[in-house]
């Protein structure tokens, strides 16, 4: 068959091949052509900025990535990270952060907390970004619009330290009866339901936030869903939203404090969850900063990076299912697990991720108690490992449950890599000293969730990030009431403990009671903590002054700096 | 032929009516629902989100109710991202995906064609050894591996060459679409020069290009008009599914550029049970591929007068 071919000669070859050469230099011509076509096209939809680099000091921009697009920007409803980033940067409410965990006065000059209620005063200086002063009739807007049914907002329930939030929120009384009220346009006068001494630590977040209403309705519903249908009263504002393409943060002229924000664009022209694309994006030098996994780290060391490390604050846990009926509810067995697990094998060894603190208690290292450290005043019992008294703990479930061996457990987890590693560390851990068979239950989010909630599991992977930086945020966790209590744990101590840190003043008294509820959780096995996520991150060096936060928006750039700026 | 198309037409809309169906029907059977968070909220919060979202009526009802939305060209508003109309989502996003197909598209079957006929030309010989190998590659690693390499890649360049010679990620500009539509349509170009190379094997040996040589036609023309067109029948036919190959694998890629198209949203959407994209962009990807279908059906009927239609 060959021959048919080369007999009739290589000039014939040759010459096709002369041809196919013709057509390749055609093909890659008419490829850049159509290319230039479509892109000429695609400008007229899209937006044209320029390739910018990661820190310009000529005109004190800095170029980031971020992970997803906020789903919207309306302060009353958003509940997302990425939201909180860019509210927390666009908008200030009647306090706002400090260095560290302080608090500064915000769109509030002054105020006073006395147990029954709060009185405001805002400043006179304070301006929305179309020249218009923010008053008090913004904030009592603002806030009537979170507790609304109407409004469905996930985050109402931090409204609930207000007189009948929570009761207009379930449909019992109208709006207008919320504890706030605008005495005049500098005075905000606050009712509360019961005594609430951690009041600050709730009015600095974006859901406390003011919300103009004649603006509000001009936007017919679309308020929060572009950037010309927000309105700005924080030290940048939204001058380009694209949306999953392009975000675009300008210093806010009309901002109080403007003369102390110094950095003047914050440009965010990529939007991908994939982190070696954002670590390909800080190496190009085109964004500041990007976060490091255990695989990209041994790189990252490899180039002499400084690297950084944050507490992100977050805990995570295996979850047991206290229903009655189920294995776990027999506490002598979520003992014997207890202390069979490691969780300083589990981060140090297994996950290796630097930053990572191997979990010792539901109430994570940063929390303030009276004076100090939460930690240092109520330590924690101490973590331990010790196989002969799980042994002796599973001899116990067994003759208390009436059987021979143990039934295979079901640990339900997400697919995600590190749900994954802790999930068979635990398998092959508990087969390995307890004999205990654990079967994996992979699932993806919406999936894991609703099982959670139908109390479909045995264990399960399980964390926490604190809403607010008090440690009432992780001690309500597992009350009665407590929604996000999937494993239905109930114990009236520690209801009736919650209850009192919710309504005391003395810090005493409520940091007693954490102290007690943190050793409830330790004897009665509620959880094992795995441990206290850690992030590690690479950023340009010019950057400075960049605030890390637990709580609030993360990363803090309002008051960061790029060396050799002005 | 006119006939032949309106049947077609009629044939595509219940294809995607049935794909709309199934989609709901699986939607609906998984558990969870978009309104499923981390942080739980109260049953109140909750009922009134299901009453906004219309999530507390029946399934059947829900379907009818989707349905008759859906023949008036209105998807709803995403679970999400709570403020855009999913008619808004794929207006805005499928032109960049679209894009990115198109050149991918382009890249594939040019190169596919081109390298093709140059290893049927070259057969057994070093260009074909070579080639083939390449081929094997392509068609085996997955898209994902070209992306990040072709990204890492990328980086090294534009280190090596001092300025950027290529970005890295993002999307904007001509030299932004380059390198990601090649790395999208390298899987398709490799089996293309596969399939071309057999079918230029098969014309090579046919009895009228042995005539036409025969008959002392010039070379140029026994090779263009006689082998490359007749062997690029079977890569036409394929060409339908390849664009279907190409418009789903494109989230990758979109993924890893940072590239602001529909196949990244399609897919956070099933993360998330955002049902109303879910349905919108199924059936909006269902109804183009039909589309893609029927036309290059049609296209083959124009190219070559052997195949009769209807």
């Amino acid at each position: 068959m060959s021959e048919v071919i080369t007999d009739a000669g290589d000039s014939f070859t040759r010459a096709a091949g002369r041809q196919l050469i013709l057509l390749a230099l055609l093909a890659i011509a008419s490829f850049v052509a159509l290319a230039v076509l479509l892109g000429w096209l695609s400008r007229i939809t899209s937006d044209t900025q320029g390739v910018s680099d990661a820190v310009d000091p000529l005109t004190g921009t800095i170029t980031l990535a971020a992970t997803s697009e906020p789903p919207q920007l309306d302060s009353t409803r958003a509940t997302d990270q990425v939201s909180g980033f860019v509210l927390g940067h666009v908008m200030e409410s009647l306090l706002r952060r400090g260095p560290g965990t302080t608090l500064r006065p915000g769109i509030a000059a002054s105020w006073q907390i006395t147990d029954t209620g709060a009185t405001f005063h805002l400043r006179d200086d304070a301006r929305w970004s179309d020249g218009k002063p923010v008053t008090a009739h913004d904030f009592v807007f603002a806030w009537r619009k979170v507790v609304d049914p109407a409004t469905a907002s996930e985050y109402a329930f931090f409204m609930f330290p207000l007189k009948n939030a929570e009761r207009i929120n379930k449909g019992e009384l109208p709006v207008e009866a919320l504890g706030v009220r605008a005495v005049d346009d500098r005075t905000l006068v606050i009712d509360f339901e019961r005594p609430t001494p951690y009041f600050e630590k709730l009015a600095v977040y974006s859901t406390y936030g003011p919300v103009r209403q004649d603006f509000y309705e001009s936007t017919h519903g679309r308020y929060g869903a572009d950037a010309d249908t927000l309105l700005y009263d924080g030290p940048f504002r939204i001058t380009t939203w694209v949306h999953g393409a392009h975000l675009r943060m300008e210093k806010n002229p009309y901002y109080w404090d403007a003369e102390h924000v110094k950095l003047n664009v914050i440009d965010i022209p990529y939007f991908t969850p994939d982190p070696g694309a954002i670590l390909n994006l800080f190496k190009d030098g085109k964004v500041a900063t990007a976060p490091l996994e255990a695989d990209t780290l041994d790189n990252a060391l490899e180039q002499r990076w400084k690297i950084n490390r944050f507490n992100d604050g977050s805990v995570f846990y295996i979850e047991f299912n206290h229903r009655p009926g189920r294995l776990t509810h027999n506490v002598h067995l979520r003992k014997a697990l207890a202390l069979a697990s490691d969780s300083g094998e589990l981060v140090y060894k297994v996950m290796k991720v630097p930053g990572n603190l191997p979990g010792i208690s539901l109430f994570p290292y940063w929390l303030q108690g009276v004076h100090g450290s939460f930690r240092q005043e109520y330590p924690p019992p101490p973590p331990r490992v010790d196989i002969p008294e799980a042994r002796r703990q599973l001899a116990l479930a067994l003759d208390e449950l009436g059987l021979d061996k143990l039934p295979p457990l079901v640990m339900l987890t997400d697919e995600t890599a590190p749900s994954t590693t802790q999930a068979e560390y635990y398998q092959s851990r508990y087969q390995r000293t307890l004999g205990i068979e654990v079967r994996i239950d992979k699932q993806i989010f919406k999936q894991r969730l609703a099982k959670m909630t139908a109390g479909d599991f045995d264990l399960v992977m399980a964390g926490w990030g604190p809403d607010y930086d008090d440690p009432l945020t992780f001690a309500d966790l597992f009350t009665t009431w407590n929604k996000n209590n999937r494993g239905a744990y109930s114990n009236q101590e520690v209801d009736r403990l919650v209850r009192i840190a919710q309504s005391s003043l003395d810090p005493k008294t409520r940091a007693d009671a954490f102290g007690a509820i943190q050793k409830i959780l330790y004897d009665d096995a509620v959880i094992v903590p795995n441990y206290e996520r850690g992030i590690v991150y690479v950023r340009d060096p010019r950057l400075k002054d960049v605030e890390r936060r637990v709580v609030g928006a993360d990363p803090d750039y309002a008051n960061a700096y790029i060396e050799g700026h002005r | 032929m006119l006939r032949y198309s309106i049947k077609r037409l009629i044939q595509g809309i219940i294809t995607v009516w049935f794909i709309a169906t199934a989609t709901f029907v699986a939607m609906h059977s998984v558990p969870g629902d978009p309104l499923l968070q981390n942080k739980a909220v109260t049953a109140e919060i909750r009922k009134n989100l299901e009453a906004k979202y219309g999530l507390d009526k029946p399934v059947a009802t829900q379907y009818l109710i989707y349905m008759g939305n859906m023949l008036r060209g209105d998807f709803g508003i995403s679970f999400t991202q709570q403020n855009r109309s999913v008619n808004d989502i794929i207006a805005k996003h499928f032109p960049i995906s679209a894009t990115l197909g198109i050149l991918a598209v382009a890249f594939a079957g040019m190169g596919g064609i081109l390298f093709g006929a140059l290893t049927a030309l070259y057969r057994n010989r070093m260009p074909d050894v070579v080639i083939m190998f390449l081929v094997i590659l392509g068609i085996s690693v997955p898209n994902f591996v070209f992306a990040a390499l072709g990204q890492l890649a990328l980086v090294h360049l534009n280190a090596f060459v001092g300025r950027t010679v290529f970005p890295v990620a993002g999307w904007g500009t001509v030299s932004h679409m380059i390198v990601p539509s090649l790395v999208l349509g390298l899987g398709t170009m490799a089996f293309l020069t596969r399939l071309m190379r057999s079918s230029m094997l098969e014309v090579v040996n046919a009895d009228y290009i042995r005539t036409a040589k025969a008959k002392g036609l010039p070379i140029t023309r026994v090779f263009l008009k006689h082998q490359l067109r007749n062997a690029v029948l079977p890569v036409i036919t394929v060409l339908g599914p390849a664009i279907a190959a190409i418009t789903t694998g494109g989230f990758v890629v979109e993924y890893v550029f940072a590239i602001p198209g529909l196949g990244r949203y399609f897919v956070q959407a099933v993360q998330q049970l955002d049902y109303t994209v879910i349905m919108g962009t199924t059936v909006f990807y269902g109804a183009f591929l039909v589309l893609m279908v029927i036309v290059v059906d049609l296209l083959y009927g124009v190219v070559d007068p052997r195949v009769r239609l209807g």
